[in-house]
């Protein structure tokens, strides 16, 4: 486990079928997913544990992540295997600003496979994941 | 007030990278290219306000990418089409020239002269600028998102990991063009389904492309970088006896996978982005990245000062502008009909007006984004074929070009 960005957070877990963009496939006034290419459109982020294996490439992610933040339609909090720095960036720009936290983890393929099992999951400051807060 | 807690954040923010990235050290830079000048929201706004309130100051020239809208866009996205973010693109662009950026506003920085030189290690954001600045450059950056680019700009320090590094600029992908004919590779519209291909393939990995004519101008880069950083996310790609870091083929590939692109993918690239072949058309959309000086000659050549029927629109920067104006093309394009956006793009909510239903396109980028973002139809061709179409308000097909059976 690696900590992107360190925070408290607890939620459902929402698990993504595939990789999301902040920018463009995501809309930070509503807090849905509005990419017709993805096949959770219309799902929303908001109060989430996101979980997805990789977030997907854009250079205004970190604006997307931090508007989302902003406004409180974002995620709880991410957890990801692939280490990603602009979800990590829009966390961290988002909580210097406006002091609300969306933690960032990576986690190993296996852990993932196993907390995505969860219905609901703490994340504590140190980076610890699970189902309840002793766990977390 | 200089209080220095806008550098102590952007130390953080390059620092944090640097962690993720597993860089052991900072390189320092010595120009960058932000993106995070392009509205996505308040929080854009709230952040370089943040950083003027604290003092912030560049290490290092910093130039602008592409705004959302822009005040000298001559009202092509009006305040009424999306109220937030025209106001907030508009003060954005305030800020960010308040913060001392030079005000290019282009995606395709590349074009305007005293920018970085081979060799240098730099901080960019924009996809297309990214790959080309790496490639056809030989500067080294990695793709740096929003708020990290300004943070670069600010620190002068980037960490050193990825592309930065000699090992990391090593392509692990090759692509052989030996079976396209070699007139094709004349054509600007090869490079762009070219891009498109390679990027596909190659995903986030480093392709080298071999035989390619040594004549490949630096448009026809522009358009295979723009292409494979949108379908695959490309930031480097080295073409042998074309890029400087490629002189041969086993200076940057040792090992991996090698692929013969044919003419069937060619030709099913520009079936993919091509939704209709023929029939009227609504408008031409051209310069996706911004139109260069010597695409602008080559239009000025096909227009022959003829009008267009369809709505056109050629989108380019304000230093290209100034060429045009100096060269007195800008008057001529116009009194055809031609409308030229500066500082934005097209493909991007909100719409431009008039920019709807049959649209087409020679750009590789445009085609790939359009479709999505602004719900219309893209027709896929040629310059020529594109100024043709706009000529006689519905499309024109190139008889003498391969692409058309």
């Amino acid at each position: 486990m690696t900590i992107l960005h360190a925070g408290i957070a607890q939620g459902p877990v929402l698990l993504l079928d595939e990789p999301l963009s902040f920018w463009g496939a995501f809309d930070p006034r509503s807090g849905l997913i509005i990419d017709i290419h993805h096949p959770q459109k219309g799902q929303s982020l908001k109060g989430k544990i996101l979980m997805m294996l990789e977030s997907r490439g854009s250079g205004s992610a970190p604006g997307g992540l931090a508007e989302a933040i902003r406004l409180g339609t974002a995620p709880a909090g991410i957890i990801l295997v692939q280490p990603d720095i602009n979800l990590a960036i829009g966390a961290a720009v988002a909580e210097m600003l406006y002091g609300k936290a969306c933690p960032v983890l990576a986690v190993t393929g296996p852990e993932f496979q196993d907390l995505s099992k969860s219905a609901y999951l703490h994340i504590s400051h140190d980076g610890r994941v699970g189902p309840s807060l002793d766990d977390a | 007030m200089a209080d220095g807690r806008a550098y102590q954040l952007a130390l953080q923010l390059v620092e944090q990278a640097a962690r993720i990235m597993g860089a052991p050290r900072l390189v320092p830079i010595s120009f960058a290219h932000v993106d995070a000048c392009f509205y996505t929201g308040q929080s854009h706004v709230d952040f370089v306000r943040f950083l003027l309130d604290h003092g912030a100051k560049l290490s290092v020239p910093t130039w602008t990418n592409n705004s959302v809208a822009s005040p000298d866009d001559g009202g092509l996205r009006p305040e009424r089409s999306d109220p937030e973010m025209v106001r907030g693109s508009h003060e954005l662009m305030e800020l960010y020239a308040q913060l001392g950026c030079k005000p290019t506003w282009t995606c395709a920085p590349y074009q305007l002269a005293g920018g970085p030189k081979f060799g240098d290690h730099i901080a960019v954001g924009e996809s297309n600028a990214v790959a080309f600045y790496n490639s056809a450059v030989g500067a080294r950056t990695n793709k740096y998102g929003d708020y990290l680019d300004v943070a670069c700009a600010i620190t002068g320090l980037a960490p050193f990991a990825g592309l930065h590094t000699n090992e990391g600029r090593m392509a692990d992908i090759h692509f052989s063009c030996a079976s396209i004919p070699e007139n094709w590779k004349r054509q600007d519209i090869f490079f762009h389904l070219l891009g498109h291909v390679a990027g596909r393939e190659a995903g986030r990995r480093i392709p080298v492309i071999s035989s390619l004519p040594k004549e490949t101008t630096t448009d026809q880069l522009k358009a295979l970088c723009a292409a494979s950083a949108a379908s695959g996310g490309v930031e480097l790609l080295h073409v042998v006896g074309v890029t400087p870091e490629a002189p041969t083929l086993h200076t940057v590939f040792k090992s991996g996978e090698t692929l013969g692109v044919t003419t069937e993918h060619l030709k099913a690239a520009h079936h993919e982005f091509s939704a209709f072949n023929d029939g009227p058309l609504d408008a031409v959309a051209l310069g996706t990245p911004h139109f260069s000086l010597s695409e602008f000659a080559e239009l000025v050549k096909l227009l022959d000062g003829r009008k267009v029927k369809s709505t056109t629109y050629i989108s380019t920067s304000r230093g290209i502008r100034e060429m045009l104006i100096a060269k007195g093309w800008l008057k001529s394009l116009q009194d055809a009909g031609v409308i030229i956006p500066v500082d934005v793009c097209t493909y991007y909510s909100p719409k431009i007006q008039g920019l709807k239903g049959r649209v087409m396109t020679n750009a590789a980028k445009w085609a790939y984004y359009a479709p999505g973002m602004l719900g219309v139809e893209v027709c896929f061709g040629s310059l020529k074929e594109c100024v043709e179409s706009a000529v006689q308000g519905e499309v024109w097909r190139d008889p003498n070009l391969w692409s058309n059976p």
